[in-house]
């Protein structure tokens, strides 16, 4: 095992030794590499004033992604190219900065680098737009990013320039080069750093992770580190030991298992990794997981994180839960399965126990007659945290409900079952009338809290609506949400792009 | 040129500067990563990071402060309380003695400053911070307006205007009308949280960078809490990342603090507040309640009214005496008011002082009438935009404010009329009423409303301004003035001004960052007045250094003074002509003075409280907008679909930049009214103090049809500089239209009925919740 980690800062290769491994990303750019174009504006993932761009290889090819360096741990780059906003302009501004100069695109300027690398990491990822404006996939794209100056009309047309010509700049030329480079760096073994007792140790197998946790019981599992980042940046907590999940190839695994009818989805695989996947099995997911935090948080973030942390206003359990997922939990003395649903306990406890790490989420593929709804409501439309997130499977006979499922996320101290409500409707007619009863019933399963994101009054009222909502979108053809315009070609881009 | 021409509006001939469409000057600065803040300067040696420890509660008594496990943890320095303080432990901007830099014993709100901590770096600054002991006896405290009026708790003493006799005139009308509405307030978030960093110079003196739009009273306050002359102390500030008012009061205490353990320890000292600490302990708009009472005729219009304005103020004074005369002074927003009484009350609370925010209290007066409009045009079952049309000011005796303004330079009438129809208004109102008709959950409404915005401060002494403007020897010139950049582009307007005045190009200007030694006893970069005031001052300045110029020419060459012309990097003198910068040498050699102090304070403004009587405005901003939206009456949720703005900014300095400024005010308003929540608990504390909970609007909350157009006839009748007219507040105001047209598509739940009575801001909780009580489908 090593003691150093080795990137490519731009083109530049940097070892950085003997650091405090939960060192962000932010902090060593801003105050060791003096690099204070990428910007602190909250620490918690969600202004995208820090987004820079990571490179990593991907077979032959290298794939650009924005992250937010505020909550992303410098040890997690080892083997990658990090880009900020230093390393685009040469001796003329990169095309992005030209376009975001040209269209009046920053007032104050703080959060301008951010929407830089994130405009250029769309750039690089080909989203580009087709014909029209294109403004869902921009929307989409710069979810991340606030900006509280401009109202984001003049972004928006730099964006439309960008992004409608292929990005041909010194990192799409240098491309051979930044390939080798990045193998030249490549490690075949596991990678652990130590610094004044705290440890970090990226195992590359999941027999070597199994084993650090089993040397290690107080050793905190880091995946995206979405959530950990902020344990991190905002409440100055000291991890002493970090198994970070992301290079064991076992935990990316994303397969369709035809034999067992199920979609295989490894606890590392990010929102953005399964983002094709999901959609092309289940479409209704599209609509949620553009909506799952932003750009920058799904690229790093992952399913299992989503699942593992407990979190009651998670927006991934519902969805999976109505679909029937299972959970595969792995330790160095073996695997245990069981339905996701059990997984969460109460707030705060879920049936894992220390040594133990969520190795998979089983998702069967979907029977032919399902209805499968997910709705999350929230105060914003894009990277807000849900006040309540509803998921609906539906099967009919005829008129008949034959099956249905029903699960809450915001609604109680985990994400439940709408157990009463989905009695009501199993077995009788799917009408009007039911829904009415059934919407009468969910006063029994829940009894919601209030807080800063709803008041329980709305979160009862609201949450039996969307059961309303889902009836009518299963019996009518008129549009019941207000949902953006333009979701639909963000729907064929996502598909075509990346075909 | 002389000055007069340019107070007509006109440039010189063939400079081709001024309502140029230039990007501004830190563009591209901005997309490298190149612009410096506060935050950003490289760190000098010695450096210390400094951190607060704040109260829990809202109201309080500190019985123990033990804070030595602070002192002792490693990598401390040095730890202050109020009792270490060399001179006064205030800040309040306005003397009202009511804001301490550091408790000193009663605690106020939650989140107040009690002791601040110097550590070696950032992350020891903030551990330490955590180990205080504090004791604290908990007293009972106001957290809202009712139990404010209630106790009578004021932060000033309630102000009233009126004119006429409005309880008779509501009394004898055919129709009337009362109601209540609530308005949130709003944090300003602007994406560089309040830094500063203080340098300890010999003999005392302290240098001080900070992100603030007032230098000036951040230099006095500093030098206040040193015990030393406001000379000692001096405050620079290159840019802002963003401030919307609430870098004009909130960064000086934490200027203070760092200049104060700057000073204690001779090393220098940095502070940066993380977003949390920004958001729970500087001010934000104030929250209003506003009761109305008015009475009108069948055309909807207006005979009496009376309005009650409360506003939560927070616990100090702060700048709510001047916020919340601005919302009175804007309680008529654009229609005239026969009959009017309109009462304010200041309420003194126990939560985080607030402050100066775009619009400084306007939005709220006008949201007040705007509802009383929409309410009466649902009463008469009128068309809104009728009612307005019939309620605007105009024509003799329809002209007066209720302080007695005469409001001469309206247009409204033509202004609203142009954009009705490039809106398609009427039209498009038809097209909604009939898809509301045969859509099941989705409803739709639009709505226009007009903006009247007083420009000028409301405290007459702080309309004046000041500017330095040096030519080197070389040509190149140096320009400063006190005003300061947050991102609204004033240094490229007034460069541009400059530049115009002297004929040469804009590289030949240097923009310098604002600066005490500079420019003395400025006002705060507040009021829509930078490039009003600053463009006036720099013009000053300039025209000085031209008139010495010209004399000096016309004694060399002999020719008429009125040859001599600046113009295209040109100096000419009748049919001959020389490059500037060969003049300048020119100048030089013969010893004329080169550099020239700017100075402008405006006319005709004054105002007498007592009586509100006075013309406390040079002039108004205009502007209307409309919006459609749609809302899902199933669960709240909304979207805009459409907004069309028409906006008068005089003869625009600058287009590109004016219309940043009105589609930037236009979605930050619009924020305010929809998903900017500020949610408080019981006790006092706010939970949405960070953008994880607390939301501004992201790109996919703006329209994709948005049509947003100077309005082409727009020309300031007041000699303002070029005759442009401010621009950085008004368009907040235009978002009203949004918090309108949702009320309008709630209310085509229940046609006939009393107008639905939306709250702000409009969450999808206020909506469903709103529709619940106010009809169902
Ligand atoms: C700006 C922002 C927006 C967000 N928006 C949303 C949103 O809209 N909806 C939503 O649901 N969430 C949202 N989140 C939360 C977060 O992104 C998700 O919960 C995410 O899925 C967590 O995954 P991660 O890999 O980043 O987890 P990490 O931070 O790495 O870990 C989270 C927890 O899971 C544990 N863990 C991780 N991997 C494993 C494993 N394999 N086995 C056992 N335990 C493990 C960790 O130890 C930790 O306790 C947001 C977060 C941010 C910062
Ligand atoms: S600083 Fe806001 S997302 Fe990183
Ligand atoms: S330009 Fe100021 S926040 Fe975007």
């Amino acid at each position: 095992m090593s003691s150093a980690v080795r990137l490519l800062l731009g083109d530049r290769l940097v070892e950085v030794r003997d650091f405090d491994p939960q060192t962000t990303v932010l902090d060593w750019l801003r105050l060791q590499a003096h690099r204070t174009g990428s910007k602190e504006g909250c620490a918690e993932g969600d202004c995208g004033a820090c987004t820079v761009v990571l490179g990593e290889l991907q077979d032959d090819s290298i794939r650009y992604r924005a992250i937010n360096a505020c909550i992303t741990l410098l040890a997690t780059l080892d083997g990658k190219q990090l880009i900020t906003v230093e390393d685009l302009a040469s001796d003329d501004l990169h095309p992005v900065q030209q376009a975001l100069v040209d269209h009046h695109g920053s007032q104050c300027g703080f959060c301008t680098p951010g929407f830089v690398m994130s405009l250029f990491a769309m750039a690089h990822e080909d989203r580009r737009i087709p014909g029209e404006s294109g403004r869902a996939i921009i929307d989409e794209g710069l979810a991340g990013n606030l900006c509280r100056c401009t109202g984001y009309a003049p972004i928006v047309r730099a964006a439309q320039e960008i992004l409608a010509e292929p990005v041909d700049d010194r990192f799409s030329r240098n491309h051979q080069q930044t390939v080798s480079a990045l193998r030249a760096i490549e490690r075949q073994q596991g990678l652990q750093l130590e610094y004044q007792g705290r440890r970090f140790y990226s195992p590359r197998s999941m027999e070597d992770l199994c084993r650090l946790l089993a040397d290690h019981p107080d050793a905190v599992l880091l995946g995206g580190g979405t959530d950990i980042g902020l344990w991190i940046s905002k409440q100055q907590r000291i991890l002493s030991t970090l198994v970070y999940t992301a290079n064991v190839p076992e935990l990316h695994r994303l397969e369709i298992n035809q034999e067992q009818a199920r979609l295989e989805i490894g606890a590392a695989v990010s929102y953005s990794d399964a983002m094709d996947t999901l959609c092309a099995l289940y479409p209704d997911f599209r609509p949620l997981l553009s909506r799952i935090g932003a750009v920058q948080v799904r690229n790093a973030g992952t399913i299992g994180g989503n699942i593992a942390n407990g979190s009651p206003i998670g927006d991934m359990p519902p969805p999976l839960i109505v679909l029937g997922s299972r959970l595969v939990l792995r330790s160095a003395t073996g695997r245990r399965e069981l339905d996701l649903e059990d997984y969460f306990i109460e707030y705060g406890k879920q049936d894992i126990k220390a040594g133990e790490c969520v190795e998979q989420v089983l998702l069967p593929l979907p029977e032919a007659d399902i209805q499968f709804r997910v709705y999350k409501l929230a105060k914003r439309f894009d990277q807000d945290i849900c006040a309540v997130c509803a998921a609906f499977a539906l099967q009919l006979d005829g008129e008949t409900v034959r099956s249905i499922r029903i699960c809450y996320g915001g609604m109680a101290e985990v994400p439940a079952r709408a157990r009463e409500t989905e009695g009501v409707l199993l077995g009788a007619r799917w009408s009007q009338e039911t829904i009415g009863q059934a919407m009468a019933a969910m006063a029994k399963d829940f009894q919601p809290l209030s807080d800063w994101r709803a008041g329980s009054e709305y979160r009862m009222l609201a949450s039996q609506n969307l059961l309303q909502r889902f009836f009518l979108e299963t019996t009518i053809a008129e549009p019941v949400q207000v949902g953006r315009s333009g979701l639909d070609s963000v729907l064929a881009v996502g598909a075509a792009g990346r075909s | 040129m002389s000055s007069d021409d340019v107070m007509k509006g006109d440039s010189s001939s063939m400079n081709t500067v001024v309502h140029q469409s230039t990007t501004h000057d830190s563009a591209a600065r901005h997309a490298t990563g190149e612009a410096v803040y506060v935050d950003d300067i490289r760190e000098p040696v010695g450096l210390l990071h400094v951190c607060f420890g704040a109260s829990s509660c809202a109201h309080g008594r500190i019985r123990q402060m033990d804070l030595s496990r602070v002192k002792a943890f490693p990598g401390v320095v040095a730890v202050i309380t109020a009792q270490d303080l060399p001179g006064l432990n205030d800040i309040s901007p306005m003397h009202t003695m009511d804001e301490e830099i550091l408790c000193s014993g009663e605690i106020h709100f939650h989140g107040q400053a009690l002791f601040a901590v110097a550590a070696d770096c950032r992350d020891t600054a903030r551990r330490a911070v955590q180990l205080a002991e504090i004791d604290v006896e908990e007293l009972p405290a106001i957290l809202d307006v009712e139990e404010a009026i209630r106790q009578k708790s004021w932060v000033a003493e309630p102000h009233e205007m009126k004119r006429g006799n409005p309880a008779r005139a509501i009394e004898q009308s055919a129709y009337r009308l009362q109601g209540e509405l609530q308005l949130g307030g709003q944090d300003h978030f602007y994406l560089e949280g309040q830094v500063s960093m203080a340098l300890p110079q010999e003999g005392g003196d302290m240098l001080v960078y900070s992100s603030s739009q007032h230098p000036s009273e951040l230099q006095h306050l500093v030098a206040q809490a040193l015990g030393r002359a406001d000379h000692a102390v001096t405050v620079e500030v290159r840019r802002m990342g963003g401030a919307f008012g609430g870098k004009e009061t909130q960064a000086a205490q934490w200027a203070v603090i760092a200049a104060l353990l700057a000073d204690r320890t001779g090393r220098p000292a940095k502070i940066r507040l993380d977003r949390d600490t920004d958001m729970i302990s500087t001010g934000k708009r104030h929250p209003f309640r506003i009761r109305y009472e008015v009475g009108f005729d069948e055309q909807g219009r207006i005979e009496g009214i009376d309005l009650n304005l409360a506003a939560l103020c927070g616990m100090s004074a702060d700048l709510s005496a001047p916020i919340t005369d601005r919302a009175m002074f804007h309680s008529d927003n654009a229609y005239y008011l026969p009959h009017v009484r309109i009462r304010s009350y200041r309420c003194r609370t126990n939560t985080v002082s607030n402050t100066a925010f775009r619009g400084f209290g306007g939005p709220q007066g006008m949201m007040g009438i705007e509802r009383v409009i929409d309410g009466i045009a649902a009463q008469l079952g009128k068309d809104p935009l009728a009612v307005r049309r019939a309620n605007l000011y105009g024509g003799e005796g329809r002209n007066i404010t209720p302080y007695h303004m005469k409001v001469e330079d309206n247009v409204l009438p033509e202004l609203m009329a142009d954009l009705a129809e490039s809106s398609a208004y009427t039209h498009r109102r038809k097209e909604i009423a009939a898809f509301n008709l045969q859509s099941t959950v989705i409803k739709r409404g639009i709505s226009l409303t007009p903006v009247k915005f007083g420009i000028s401060f409301t405290t007459s002494f702080l309309n004046q301004a000041g500017a330095l403007v040096h030519v080197y020897k070389d040509g190149s010139i140096h320009l400063n003035h006190g005003g300061t950049e947050m991102g609204q582009g004033l240094f490229i307007k007034v460069a541009q001004v400059v530049a115009d005045a002297f004929g040469v190009g804009l590289e030949q200007i240097k923009i310098t960052a604002t600066h005490t030694g500079q420019v003395p006893n400025t006002s705060a970069t507040a009021a829509s007045s930078g490039s009003d005031m600053n463009g006036m001052a720099a013009l000053n300045a300039v025209n000085k250094i031209k008139k010495r110029l010209v004399r000096f020419t016309t004694k060399k060459y002999g020719v008429e003074e009125e040859d001599v012309q600046f113009t295209q990097g040109q100096v000419w003198m009748g049919e001959q002509s020389m490059t500037f910068p060969e003049l300048i040498m020119e100048a030089y050699l013969e010893r004329v003075s080169l550099s020239a102090t700017g100075y402008y304070r405006t006319p005709k403004i004054w105002y007498d409280r007592e009586t509100a009587r006075g013309r406390p405005f040079l002039y108004f901003a205009y502007g209307a907008a409309v919006t459609e939206v749609e809302i899902d009456t199933l669960t709240g949720e909304n979207r805009i679909r459409r907004v069309d703005i028409l906006h008068d900014v005089g003869r625009s300095l600058n287009p590109a930049i004016d219309r940043g400024q009105i589609e930037g005010g236009f979605v930050q308003g619009a924020g305010w009214l929809t998903t900017e929540e500020l949610w408080w608990d019981q006790s006092g504390a706010l939970r949405t103090h960070a953008p994880s909970t607390y939301k501004i609007p992201l790109s996919g909350d703006v329209p994709e049809e948005f049509n947003v157009a100077i309005w082409e006839p727009g020309v300031n009748r007041e000699p303002t500089i070029h005759r442009s007219k401010a621009v950085g507040e008004p368009p907040l105001m235009l978002a009203i239209s949004v918090h309108s047209a949702i009320n309008q598509a709630i209310a085509s739940l229940a046609p006939g009925q009393a107008l639905p009575a939306l709250d702000a801001p409009a969450t999808p909780e206020r909506i469903l919740m709103c529709i619940q009580s106010s009809g169902k489908p």
